[in-house]
């Protein structure tokens, strides 16, 4: 009997991603941990054990040294981490959070991450997100919570000029993003050729 | 389209959110002694004013959190949005 492989929700897509003109680049980000945080009330030795200070202010986010820390919520975050495993993190974040009635929960097959990069992309990204994602007010570690097209997405901003995003969408929204994307993408797609 | 004015989250457009009925509805004392048209009156009775009106709205495409807002059910207009720990504020 075939052995299952572990796939990429997007696997299909990654040919048709290579292609892209530089100016709407779209690069499937790599499998990452993630653990959803709940914590009433941060604290400044919380803090420190779990090695990052919690992002306070809506909608933004904060580099980690190996993942990022993304509010979602006045008492919910979501933390990444390229480097452990689900379960590492999960049980690391744990040890730390429920002392102080907070808890952690590993999401990791819930998102993935597409980062989109060039001048163009937030052209592509307005088709269908009604944010101002000028860099004025939504540049680097900002981040939002909304819909792009029908999905909803978690926004973050890498660079000040507005030329890098990650979209962090669920899994199964995945395919349908990909192929909007590509639609919304295509006046660029197809004029450079 | 309309702009809610999230209390976390600053403005986004109304498709993001959810109602959630009549706001400031008190629990309850002591629900075990209510007769059953009491009851009924806590769970289905609210009020439906032309003007202004206390809500709850939830930020479900965004954060997910529940708040309060003071609205006007004739003309729409969002008066004020205030978190569930606040008291509704005085409007004009």
């Amino acid at each position: 009997m075939a052995e299952l492989l572990r796939t990429h929700p997007l696997e299909a897509w990654t040919d048709t991603f290579a292609v892209l003109p530089a100016a709407v680049g779209i690069t499937v980000e790599p499998f990452v941990a993630m653990a959803d945080v709940r914590l009433g009330a941060v604290a400044p030795d919380v803090q420190a054990r779990l090695g990052v200070d919690l992002p306070t202010v809506p909608n933004t986010w904060v580099p980690t040294g190996d993942g990022r820390a993304i509010w979602l919520g006045p008492d919910e975050w979501l933390l990444t981490s390229t480097a452990e495993t689900p379960e590492a993190l999960e049980d690391r974040l744990r040890a730390v959070l429920v002392p102080h009635g907070g808890a952690a929960v590993d999401v990791s097959a819930q998102r993935i991450g597409l980062r989109l990069t060039g001048e163009r992309v937030r052209d592509v990204l307005a088709r269908g997100c009604a944010l101002d994602l000028h860099p004025r007010v939504f540049g680097w570690g900002a981040c939002a919570q909304t819909t792009l097209g029908l999905a909803g997405v978690v926004l973050l901003a890498l660079s000040d000029d507005g030329s890098d995003h990650v979209v962090l969408v669920r899994s199964s929204f995945a395919g349908y993003l990909a192929d909007w994307l590509l639609d919304a993408a295509l006046e660029f797609t197809t004029t450079e050729q | 389209m309309q702009l809610i004015a999230c209390p976390w989250c600053g403005p986004r457009e109304e498709v993001e959110f959810s109602y959630g009925g009549q706001a400031h509805v008190p629990h309850p004392a002591a629900p075990a002694d209510l007769s059953d048209e009491e009851w009924a009156h806590y769970v289905f009775f609210r009020a439906n004013p032309k003007g202004r009106f206390a809500e709850r709205w939830n930020h479900s495409a965004g954060c997910r959190r529940w708040f309060n807002a003071v609205r006007d059910t004739a003309t729409y207009r969002f008066e004020a949005v205030y978190r569930l720990d606040e008291p509704r504020p005085v409007t004009p």
